[in-house]
């Protein structure tokens, strides 16, 4: 292989991974749940696109799997088990009021972002010479835009998405760093996420069905626990 | 040295003609999309030749900024295109006179003047449209700035046709992440600074949601055609920035020869009616948002333009 092919693959290489990291910040922003659902898909798509490039320049063929595997496992299993399980109107579900507004959250995913660079490139460094390109970085900063998407989110589909989109970073790590992973390793994660979606889908459902509502940031307390509760059984 | 004097006038005339004609057919392949008959492509040439033949009327109660405002709107954008790539990729006389930074400053003026004047004359929806145009300019300025800090840091230049050269030199250099997400971050830019569609409805004739037309609304005659032209140009000259220097920088003359230099003249046409038919799509398929979230948008704009930085300064 040439330098210039080198380069360039390296490159397109670093294109999906900026991309992704764009799409992290997506699913912050986004208020709708369908247009989160597909910004989870499009990086699950450019996670994909991210390892078959990386195969491609280390001439490893368990990165092609690790790219067949996020192909068929994130953008196509995923929202099927998504709409199997879950209640049919959670894809038309907004989010009228997030705890931060989205400018203040933006300016936050912003820093944590920056943050993650100054941690994640002397870890790459630390890794080997061998590791290059902006994944190692990236993975970490949409790994923690995920977790701030948990804390600041309050409809269940993004909590849930907030979650695969943490892994979704963690994998995009991980194929810079460890390219030649044990296959049984990737399928073994492949499948806990599918878990995970399942029995979250399962658990909205359950929720929608005893509270009315998918809205899980306004569940903050418990019904029969609450004092005023407590009070009125006393009086009774 | 007379050459290069005359292809830079010829680049201000190439700005003047053709930018009506530019957003002409950007309404033309709007009114198409949506099924309209509407009026031909040359329909702003006869709108500004109807403008300059009728009387001007004036507010007893403005000051010199109205009078004057005009022709500073209708010579910015002529002065920008005095120090960016337009036709040429060598650089021409005037293109040390000014970096990307300084045609940033002169296009500000104008906005700067447009606003005053339509402060100007009391009208009620003219400072509405101003502060409007104001709000979403000093939010588009970070974006600008470190757009315009990241491709020099690239290039190590901030003249334009120093520039141009870098992203495809060699061609692996185009899709660097950071070129993809600089570009991004521009279009958005573009949107906003044009008053185009996500942002601003540019055929919108309802005052209370008017931003940037809401400006001219006092004017009449001669001083709403060259207010007029001056928008006109303002953004064919933002469209070159974006193609000649950061998308595309194909397509212009690299000789000196008048023949190579007339050559170049359809294919940046044909580049800004590439450019023109994604702009369609954009504003056809997108509404436009309301005030307050304007600031999400130019706030995603944020977030492209410092992945863009982040993946470009910070790598090793």
């Amino acid at each position: 292989m040439s330098d210039a092919t080198k380069h360039l693959l390296e490159n397109l290489n670093a294109l999906a991974a900026g991309l992704f990291l764009l799409t992290g910040f997506g699913i912050v922003a986004t208020r709708q749940a369908r247009g989160c659902l597909n910004l989870f898909i499009a990086q699950s798509l450019l996670l994909a696109a991210s390892a078959a490039l990386l195969g491609l320049r280390y001439n490893s063929a368990h990165l092609y799997g690790v790219a067949l595997v996020n192909l068929v496992s994130k953008p196509i299993i995923v929202p099927w088990l998504l709409r199997r399980t879950s209640p049919a109107g959670i894809y038309t579900r907004r989010e009228i009021d997030q705890v931060l507004n989205i400018p203040t959250a933006l300016l936050i995913a912003m820093a944590l972002a920056v943050g993650s660079y100054f941690v994640g490139i002397p870890l790459a460094k630390a890794v080997g010479p061998d590791v290059r390109g902006p994944n190692v970085p990236i993975g970490i900063a949409v790994l923690l835009l995920g977790a701030f998407t948990l804390t600041v989110r309050r409809e269940a589909l993004p909590l849930l998405i907030g979650l695969l989109a943490m892994e979704n970073g963690a994998f995009l790590a991980g194929i810079a760093i460890a390219r030649d992973l044990g296959m049984l390793v990737e399928l073994a994660i492949a499948t806990d996420g599918l878990i995970i979606v399942f029995i979250m889908g399962v658990l909205v459902r359950a929720v929608q069905k005893q509270v009315g509502t998918t809205a899980v940031g306004d569940l903050a307390s418990l019904k029969e626990g609450s004092p005023e509760a407590a009070a009125d059984e006393a009086l009774l | 040295m007379a050459e290069r004097v005359l292809f830079n006038l010829l680049q201000v005339a190439v700005v003047l003609i053709f930018a009506p004609l530019a957003s002409g057919v950007l309404s033309r392949l709007k009114e198409m999309v949506q099924s309209k008959r509407g009026p031909s492509m040359f329909q702003p040439y006869r709108d500004l030749w109807k403008l300059f033949h009728k009387d001007e009327i004036v507010s007893e109660d403005s000051s010199w900024i109205f009078r004057f405002t005009p022709y500073i709107v209708f010579v910015t954008p002529i002065f920008v295109a005095l120090l960016i790539p337009v036709l040429t990729s060598y650089p021409l006389f005037f293109a040390f006179m000014g970096d990307m930074l300084g045609a940033g400053f002169v296009l500000a003026l104008g906005g700067f003047f447009a606003t005053l004047a339509a402060v100007d004359t009391a009208n009620p929806y003219g400072p509405v449209g101003a502060s409007r145009t104001r709000m979403v300019g000093f939010l588009a300025e970070p974006v600008f700035m470190i757009v315009f800090f990241t491709v020099s840091f690239v290039a190590g230049s901030t003249i334009p046709y120093i520039v141009q050269q870098k992203w495809v030199t060699p061609l692996a250099n185009f899709f660097a992440p950071s070129h993809v997400l600089l570009v991004l971050a521009f279009i958005m830019l573009i949107l906003a600074e044009g008053g185009r569609i996500p942002v601003d409805n540019p055929t919108g004739h309802f005052e209370l949601a008017m931003i940037d037309e809401s400006k001219s609304l006092e004017y009449s005659g001669r001083g709403f055609a060259l207010v007029k032209w001056g928008g006109q140009m303002k953004l064919f000259v933002l469209l070159c920035v974006l193609l000649n220097v950061l998308v595309t920088p194909w397509g212009l003359a690299a000789g000196q020869s008048y023949g190579a230099v007339l050559l170049a003249i359809p294919l940046v046409l044909f580049k800004v009616f590439c450019f023109l038919l994604v702009l369609v799509v954009i504003e056809s398929s997108l509404s436009k948002l309301r005030l307050f979230r304007i600031a999400e948008f130019l706030g995603a704009a944020l977030i492209t333009s410092v992945a863009a930085m982040m993946t470009q300064i910070f790598l090793p």
